[in-house]
This record gives C-alpha cells, structure tokens and sequence, in this order.
C-alpha cells in the first residue's frame, strides 16, 4: 500500500478472521495422505506379485534364473514391477521415518538414523530401477539350460 | 518429549495392539524389502549367482520364514486399509473395533489358502 500521508496503519477492530499462512509447507499432511494411497495400490500390486510367484504352478519351488528371465521379458511385469518397488520403497521409508521420529530422541541419534535410511532407500531404488531396466533375459554368454525356453527357440 | 513415569503403562486394548502389530509389521517388511532388491538384483550378475543364492532360500526354514512374511504382509495390507476407513469413512471409528477382527479373520482366510500350497511347494517333492 502506498504512504500517502502520515497516519499510522492500524488493523480494523472488525477485520475479519483471515486463517493465518503456513509457512513450513503441508508436508506431513501430504505424506499421512500418501500413505493410505499408497497402501491401496500396493495391495493389489503385492498380492498380485505373491499369487503369481508363490501360487502359481510350482509357486517357490519354480523360482530361479528362467523365471524371473520369462517375467521380466515382458513389459507388463517390468511396470508392475517398477511401480511397486518405488511405491513400496517410498511408504516404506516414509513409514521409518515417522518411527524414528518416534524414538530418536537426540538431534545427533535421529540425524544419523535418517540419513543412513535415506542412504538405504537411494541405493535400493537405484539399483532395483537399473536391474529391471538393463536386465538381459537371454544374457548370450550363460549355458543354455539355465536360460528360459525362449532363449534358444 | 517426556519419558512415562512408571506404573503408567497405557493399555489401549485392539487400538494399541493393533497398532503396535502394524508398525511391527511394517518395519520387517521393509528391512525384508532392502534384502529382497539385493537378492533379485543377482539376475544382473549371471544366472549361476541368482540360481545359488535362491537355492539357498529353497529350504524347509526358508519357507516357514516366507510363510511367516506373507502372514506379516497379509495383515499389515488388510489392517492399513481399516486404518484407511478409521480415518475416512464416517463411520470408521464407530467399527474400528469390529474391523479388526473383520482384518484378523480375512487373514486366517487368506492364509487358509496359500499355506497348503505353500507347504506342499517347500515340502513335497521337487528337488
Ligand atoms: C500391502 C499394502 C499396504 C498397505 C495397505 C499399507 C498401509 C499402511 C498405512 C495406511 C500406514 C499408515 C499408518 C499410520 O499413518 O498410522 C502404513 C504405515 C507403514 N507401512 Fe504400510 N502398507 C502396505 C504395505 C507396506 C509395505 C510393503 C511396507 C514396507 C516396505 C510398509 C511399511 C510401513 C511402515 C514402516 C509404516 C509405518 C508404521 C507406523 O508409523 O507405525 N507398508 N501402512
């Protein structure tokens, strides 16, 4: 407003109530959202993943080089995939998180444990990224009978 | 924050414990999760490495302790999505009681369905 004269600004005694301006960001309230939005599509991405790796056909047993090779050869199972190694990565250490807070009492203990989760959380979601995206499933220098059947047909 | 002073140790009944079992479940899920990346990642080292150390996971224990993770898993899934309703649906809070043991039952259901698969893969037969 510009200084036209000399009177002293003083706030109306009926001003009405204006909410006051958070100044720390919504974080922690985007961050309770994102956890139950979350936890709702990783059910069905979780139970999708355990029914078609641990029930189907020879369920545990089955699992080996060839499998994962016949997965992840299709699109499909890279995005599933994908989707919830970043989903459950980021509920799950958003969830740590919250639990440190929790307890860490000390500046220096929370510190120190954030940090080396956050270390955890770069490093595993950077490599399952790159391991799903650089993944040969025919690798051409592996004997043959450990490769899946599509490999040699 | 303030320490408790002893002898007043709350006791809050299905909320609490639920709660606890959630968060329990929740941090060994994940601890799992950082391993479980590890393991998979061996596909990118060659297929002799992931089929070892997978070998090594296809034993009698191995496969109590997967039992035990999807059980962990299970709840935690069905429990997040009560907390989910406590907190949106109107009538949340008034059931949250209820829901848990709508939760504690849809698990003995679901696990009533994958562990005699399960059991018959890691026991029966095969190599
Ligand atoms: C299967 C689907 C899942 C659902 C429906 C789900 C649901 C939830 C919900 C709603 C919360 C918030 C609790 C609160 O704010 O009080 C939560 C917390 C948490 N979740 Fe999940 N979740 C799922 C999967 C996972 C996975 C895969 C992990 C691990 C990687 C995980 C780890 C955690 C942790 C550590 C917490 C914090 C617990 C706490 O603060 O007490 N959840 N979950």
């Amino acid at each position: 407003m510009a200084q036209t004269d000399a009177t002293p600004l003083v706030a109306s005694p009926r001003s009405p109530y204006v909410r006051r301006k958070t100044t720390r960001g919504n974080f922690e309230l985007y961050s309770w959202v994102f956890m139950r939005a979350s936890g709702v599509v990783l059910v069905a991405l979780i139970f999708g993943h355990l029914f078609v790796n641990l029930m189907v056909g020879d369920g545990v047993h089955a699992i080996d080089f060839a499998f994962v090779a016949g997965k992840w050869a299709s699109p499909f199972w890279q995005v599933w995939d994908l989707l919830m190694l970043w989903l459950a990565m980021i509920h799950g250490t958003n969830g740590v998180r919250t639990i440190i807070n929790d307890y860490a009492q000390r500046d220096l203990t929370r510190g120190v444990l954030k940090s080396l989760l956050y270390l955890a959380f770069t490093l595993t979601v950077v490599l399952g990224t790159l391991v799903i995206f650089t993944f040969d499933p025919c690798p051409p220098e592996a004997p043959a009978e450990l490769l899946a059947s599509f490999c040699t047909a | 924050m303030p320490n408790a002073p002893a002898g007043t140790l709350y006791r809050g009944r299905e909320g609490m414990w639920s709660w606890v079992a959630h968060r329990v479940t929740g941090v060994s899920i994940f601890f799992f999760l950082l391993v479980h990346v590890l393991d998979t990642a061996l596909v990118r080292v060659s297929p002799e490495a992931y089929n070892a150390v997978i070998g090594t996971y296809q034993t009698p224990i191995m496969g109590l302790g997967e039992a035990g993770l999807v059980a962990a898993i299970v709840f935690h899934a069905f429990n997040g999505l009560r907390i989910a309703l406590v907190d949106f649906w109107s009538k949340g809070p008034q059931y949250h009681r209820v829901m848990l043991w709508v939760v504690l039952g849809l698990l003995v259901v679901t696990m009533a369905g994958f562990l005699p698969r399960h059991l018959m893969n890691v026991f029966g037969g095969g190599h």
